[in-house]
């Protein structure tokens, strides 16, 4: 491998696992209170008359 | 009012997991090394058209589908058609939104099918009976004798084949069928660390090898990764329009945008959850296994034992006929072989339950079905595609048809449309505004012309190059341009010494039927939701 193939590995991969671990970090260090529950749908006519 | 609770992720990340899980596949260990070791578009040249691709197109759509997909969530649906029904409000929206359906219900039929490949070859390498010495021939006809490339119908029956391809249909529809939080995000919350750790052992173990044939010094793991690596003329091959084609192809296949996966899985997060750098974590996830992992294992470890010629033949043969014999060469080889297409079957797998998910999706709020029934439906849709994909084995005629008319033509199609309708249908300041609701990092402003101008300009650009390519066979020259028909509209229409191929015209007769039906699913869809 050349020094410039060796370089553009470094350059490639670290770039793509520093970002990794950036992210990473920012999105566990968040501590924002969140309940478990994806979205609440209002329920239609038609769900209504089902029941 | 009343309200139910539907389906949901339980953290976020859960989700981020799940699509980067997606995302990860086949392509990010076999693919993409392939391309890269291309000695005719890889390479500097093409790494750079690859993250200058990433830049402009890749985190952009997928931003754009996060970003719809919350808002079509937040307005109750959780399909692609019914977010662009939500999204645009015009009669039409709905069959905008078509090939988030079509997409990843076709490339099921046959990603279902190599994912029984990797298992299969998973518990061969394990129990030692893929240790075939050091004869190439032997490798090639395990593989064709596995896949049934020899004839058609010749896997079915009770043959490991077979009962590996049941076996792995059914793992997919028990685990979507215990929902979001308790099926995909489990799945991928357990095997995406999994996976990434196998890989991790696998890369010691390569980057460890050095030179294993001392006969032979030209062949090392250090020539091998600069094989790889090493930029020849980038310059050069930046100028040439089949790198930036490969490129942008990538970024697409890899990062699933325009799968209709991500727009599917967004709409399940809550409307004040951040989406941006969720969608920076899935890609930087997603590109770590790709240029981090699946860039310094394969092609590094199959030239180190077999040499340049091995790692130009294809992803198949990279993966399936390459590989094994690579592995069978290495002390414990029944091992790594075992782990690495273990690997295999996990990124596989999260990508497989994906591709379910906007199916389900779409039957339960389109249509009004259950779980039960919305699975039960998908199920038989997606048991007669892949029973076509499996039966006509032959060449893997059946497989490619598909592949190409919904995995490469589909998607294009499908990306370019989402660019479209985020500008022109919803607006891009609303966008741009929408995107950064509760988001925990901004995106930098420099993204706003690439989203706005560059990104469909682009898109546009090598959709019509792609087009071109492949439908009518551009040579992608400028200088000297001349056009032959491609292999799967000869297989179509025949051509000169290529007669058409039965089985890639009822492959074709079929995906017509499949899309008529989804239009008619559609159609249906719409009446429920202008009734609400």
């Amino acid at each position: 491998m050349t020094y410039a193939g060796l370089a553009f590995m470094l350059i490639s991969v670290g770039a793509v696992a520093s970002l990794l671990a950036w992210c990473l970090v920012r999105v566990l260090g968040d501590k924002k209170p969140r309940d478990h529950f994806a979205h609440v749908e209002p329920v239609g006519e038609d769900d209504l008359e089902k029941r | 009012m009343t309200t139910k609770q539907p389906d949901g992720w339980s953290s976020k990340l859960g989700v981020i997991m799940a699509v980067a899980g997606s995302a990860v596949g086949l392509g990010n260990f076999l693919r993409f090394p392939g391309l890269v070791a291309d000695k005719e578009t890889g390479g500097g040249a093409f790494l750079v058209a690859y993250f200058i691709s990433l830049l402009i197109v890749g985190l952009p759509v997928c931003w754009i589908e996060w970003t719809l997909g919350r808002l079509g969530g937040s307005r109750g649906y959780n399909s692609s058609a019914g977010i662009f029904h939500a999204v645009i409000g015009r009669p039409w929206g709905k069959y905008v939104g078509i090939l988030g359906f079509i997409v990843p219900v076709g490339v099921y039929f046959y990603y279902v099918v190599i994912e029984s490949w990797c298992l299969g070859y998973a518990w061969s390498s394990f129990s030692g009976g893929l240790d075939l010495g050091r004869d190439a021939a032997a490798y090639a006809a395990h593989f064709k004798d596995f896949a049934g490339l020899g004839a058609d119908g010749s896997v079915l029956g009770l043959k490991a084949p077979f009962l590996f391809f049941i076996g792995v249909f059914i793992l997919n529809y028990v685990v979507i069928y215990r929902g979001l939080s308790r099926g995909i995000e489990f799945i991928c919350k357990w095997g995406m660390p999994l996976l990434i750790l196998i890989a991790l052992v696998l890369l010691v173990r390569v980057l460890t090898l050095g030179t294993p044939d001392p006969a032979r010094p030209e062949l090392s793991v250090w020539n091998g990764l600069g094989y790889m690596w090493n930029p020849d003329d980038v310059l050069g091959g930046l100028a040439r329009p089949a790198v930036w084609l490969k490129a942008s192809s990538q970024v697409f296949f890899t990062l699933s945008v325009g799968f209709g996966v991500i727009i599917s899985y967004a709409s399940y997060v809550r409307r004040d959850d951040d989406i941006v750098l969720s969608g920076l974590t899935a890609t930087s996830a997603n590109e770590f296994c790709e240029v981090g992992l699946g860039g310094m294992i394969t092609v590094p470890a199959a030239f180190a034992f077999l040499g340049a010629s091995a790692v130009a033949g294809g992803t198949f043969a990279l993966g399936f006929n390459v590989l094994p014999q690579v592995f069978a060469g290495m002390p414990y080889g029944h091992l790594f072989g075992g782990l690495f297409f273990t690997l295999l079957f996990i990124a596989a797998v999260t990508s497989s339950l994906s591709m379910l998910q906007p199916g389900i999706a779409f039957l339960e709020e389109g249509l009004g079905l259950d779980r039960k029934g919305s699975v039960a439906l998908l199920g038989l849709v997606t048991a007669v595609g892949c029973t076509l994909v499996i039966w006509f084995s032959e060449g893997l005629k059946a497989l490619s048809t598909v592949d190409f008319w919904i995995g490469d033509v589909g998607i294009f199609l499908q990306g370019t449309i989402l660019v479209y309708v985020f500008n022109l249908a919803f607006g891009f300041e609303k966008g741009w505004a929408e995107a950064h609701h509760g988001a925990d990092i901004a995106i930098p402003r420099f993204f706003r012309p690439i989203i706005r101008w560059i990104a469909p300009a682009y898109l546009t650009v090598v959709f019509v190059m792609f087009m071109l390519r492949n439908l009518a066979g551009w040579n992608l020259s400028f200088t000297a341009p001349a056009f032959s028909p491609t292999e799967p509209v000869l297989d179509l229409i025949g051509g000169d010494g290529h007669p058409a191929s039965a089985v890639a015209r009822l492959t074709a007769v079929f995906l017509v039927i499949f899309i008529v039906f989804t239009i008619v699913l559609i159609q249906r869809a719409g009446e429920r939701w202008n009734r609400r």
